[in-house]
């Protein structure tokens, strides 16, 4: 029996079918992406299944931006600072080789132990973290480097510092200068897609989500403390607002999910590194040939054409 | 050792310590105003200054010349994408914001003239939801930087919002970069956008097209924040400054152009719009 989501699934896949002749190569490309996911996702998470997903995105032995960074890239060169007042750990920054090719890649950090995991401030980042994201936006797309980012992040840091530093607006021309550059993007969701703050660097040309993932407006206990009045519904706040990869693939906001070793990302790096590296090449590829221009052009159109409304 | 005074009789009478004042009584100095006074008084209270929250319509009436607003998108509705369900259903919700408000959503946007300058309107209702953005306040502010620039004019956004709407999940936080690249369309097309940030703008509306505005323009006391003040006590068990968040000491810190009171709003963005509708 098929589920609501495959059918959606399908019905998303015969529309873009049928507007294969008006749109061209991108559309059918779409459409193969698309029978591949619904092969995957013959079964989305609910309830209960949710929560676990949660938990596996939040897993202390899960990989972080810079264990992916290792393992993808050579000649790794990682900038820092944000050359108006200080260097956010909570962000990582820098240049490196992929496939021979230069990338930059912009990825929030958490820490392994108590020292590391401080230091960081949990993935949480301060608008100097944004302001470093920034400047590597703006120096990948003036020497045409394509651009790769891990999002991995609570949410953006809610601390007096951050306000007075202007987290919001900090935020607001992250998203704006990505929505700016002329250079192919592809942002991977890794862990937690926490927020204003996880998007701040995800809008990208490809967005990719592993399996595990979370992506959400807001995190399940911030959630549960507004709507239920009570932090420990954090479970059911979870499975309202669906914040697994299928439905924030069946929802648009992403369009790849990548796959997991089986049980996780945390059982084996280096096999999840592997995957995950597959998808941002073959997502690499698909762009590659696009001028600047055009690619700004879709960027914008992707992100506009999100929503449901009648 | 003071004598123990029974006062069971006393408290009979006294008032309800947690039951909301009334919104007509101004919270920072206890004046009380019918509501025509009030509205006669843009909803500033004439004894202390304090601004009272205003509806979209009022805005538009107090921004836009008499009879010159034409509103558009009136008829787009949210959809329930999630099959959301807290305490209540969102679609409840919805129809109650709507019955309450007579809106259809958190945003009214339409053409107007200020001073007989054609400009765009985009002023967000947070009396709707508590302004939350959602599809339809995204999708309509996109649009609304359309109308802008194919009419060529400035746009005038009014943000008042707790931030996105939970209830529409991944789809509320997509409104972020939808309504950036709005912005960016509007600005590659020549055309302004005025910022105005009445309290309070927080969460995904302070972080997206309200601090994008070529000009932010504040309204005295209003709340200008990420995370909001609860949040960020809960959070770094930190004392906040007074003046936590708020326009005040926004301006003083750098995040915006001039804090406005309400009087001289009218005034002040008319001078805007026409100082951009002179440019270039």
């Amino acid at each position: 029996m098929p589920g609501e989501a495959e059918l959606r699934l399908r019905e998303r896949l015969s529309k873009l079918r049928s507007a294969a002749l008006l749109r061209g190569a991108r559309v059918s490309s779409e459409v193969e992406r698309l029978e591949r996911q619904l092969e995957r996702i013959e079964h989305q998470p609910m309830g209960d299944e949710i929560w676990h997903v949660v938990e596996l995105a939040r897993d202390d032995d899960r990989p972080y931006t810079l264990d992916y960074v290792e393992r993808l890239f050579e000649d790794v060169f990682r900038i820092h600072g944000d050359r108006v007042r200080a260097d956010d750990a909570a962000i990582v920054a820098g240049l490196g080789s992929f496939d021979g090719r230069t990338v930059a890649f912009i990825g929030h950090q958490k820490g392994r132990d108590i020292k590391d995991r401080v230091r960081r401030n949990f993935g949480s980042a301060h608008p100097e973290g944004y302001r470093k994201a920034i400047r590597m936006m703006e120096l990948a797309d003036r020497h045409s480097i394509p651009l790769v980012t891990f999002v991995d992040t609570p949410g953006a840091y809610p601390g007096v510092a951050a306000e007075q530093h202007g987290q919001g607006g900090a935020i607001a021309r992250c998203h704006q200068t990505m929505l700016r550059i002329g250079v192919p993007a592809v942002a991977c969701v890794i862990g937690e897609g926490g927020s204003g703050g996880a998007s701040a660097i995800a809008v990208a040309d490809r967005v990719l989500m592993q399996e595990n993932a979370i992506y959400s407006v807001i995190s399940p206990e911030g959630c549960a403390a507004i709507l239920w009045r009570d932090v420990e519904e954090k479970e059911k706040a979870a499975a309202a607002f669906k914040l697994d990869a299928g439905h924030s693939l069946e929802l648009g906001a992403v369009d790849v999910v990548v796959p997991e070793p089986g049980g996780g990302a945390q059982t084996d790096h280096d096999e999840a590194a592997r995957l995950l590296g597959e998808a941002i090449r073959e997502a690499l590829e698909e762009l590659s040939g696009a001028s600047g221009e055009e690619l700004r052009r879709r960027r914008r159109a992707r992100f506009r054409a999100l929503g449901v409304f009648v | 050792m003071a004598e123990r005074i029974d006062v069971s009789i006393e408290q009979r009478g006294a008032p309800v310590q947690n039951e909301k004042p009334h919104p007509n009584t101004c919270p920072r100095c206890d004046s009380h105003y019918r509501d025509d006074e009030l509205d006669a008084a843009l909803w500033v209270c004439p004894h202390c200054g304090h601004h009272f929250p205003m509806s979209a319509r009022r805005r538009i009436e107090q921004l836009a010349d008499p009879g010159s607003f034409i509103a558009e998108a009136e008829e787009l509705r949210s959809e329930d994408p999630l099959g959301f369900f807290d305490l209540r259903p969102y679609t409840e919700r919805l129809a109650e914001a709507e019955l309450k408000t007579g809106l259809g959503d958190a945003m009214v946007i339409g053409q107007a003239s200020i001073d007989a300058l054609p400009t765009q309107l985009a002023i967000m209702e947070f009396a709707f939801m508590g302004g939350s953005m959602g599809s339809v306040v995204g999708e309509k502010f996109a649009r609304a930087c359309d109308s802008a620039l194919e009419r060529r004019v400035p746009l005038v956004s009014v943000s008042a919002s707790g931030g996105a709407r939970m209830q529409e999940g991944i789809l509320a936080l997509m409104q972020l970069p939808k309504t950036i690249a709005a912005v960016e369309d509007l600005h590659d097309a020549g055309c302004a956008l005025i910022s105005v940030v009445a309290h309070p703008t927080t969460g995904g509306v302070l972080a997206s097209f309200a601090s994008l505005g070529d000009v932010l323009i504040a309204e005295p006391a209003s709340l200008m924040s990420f995370a909001g003040p609860r949040v960020v006590q809960q959070t770094t068990r930190e004392k906040l400054p007074d003046d936590f968040g708020l326009a005040e000491s926004n301006y003083r810190l750098g995040h915006v152009d001039a804090v406005v009171p309400r009087h001289e709003l009218r005034s002040t963005v008319s001078r805007l719009v026409r100082l951009f509708s002179d440019a270039g």
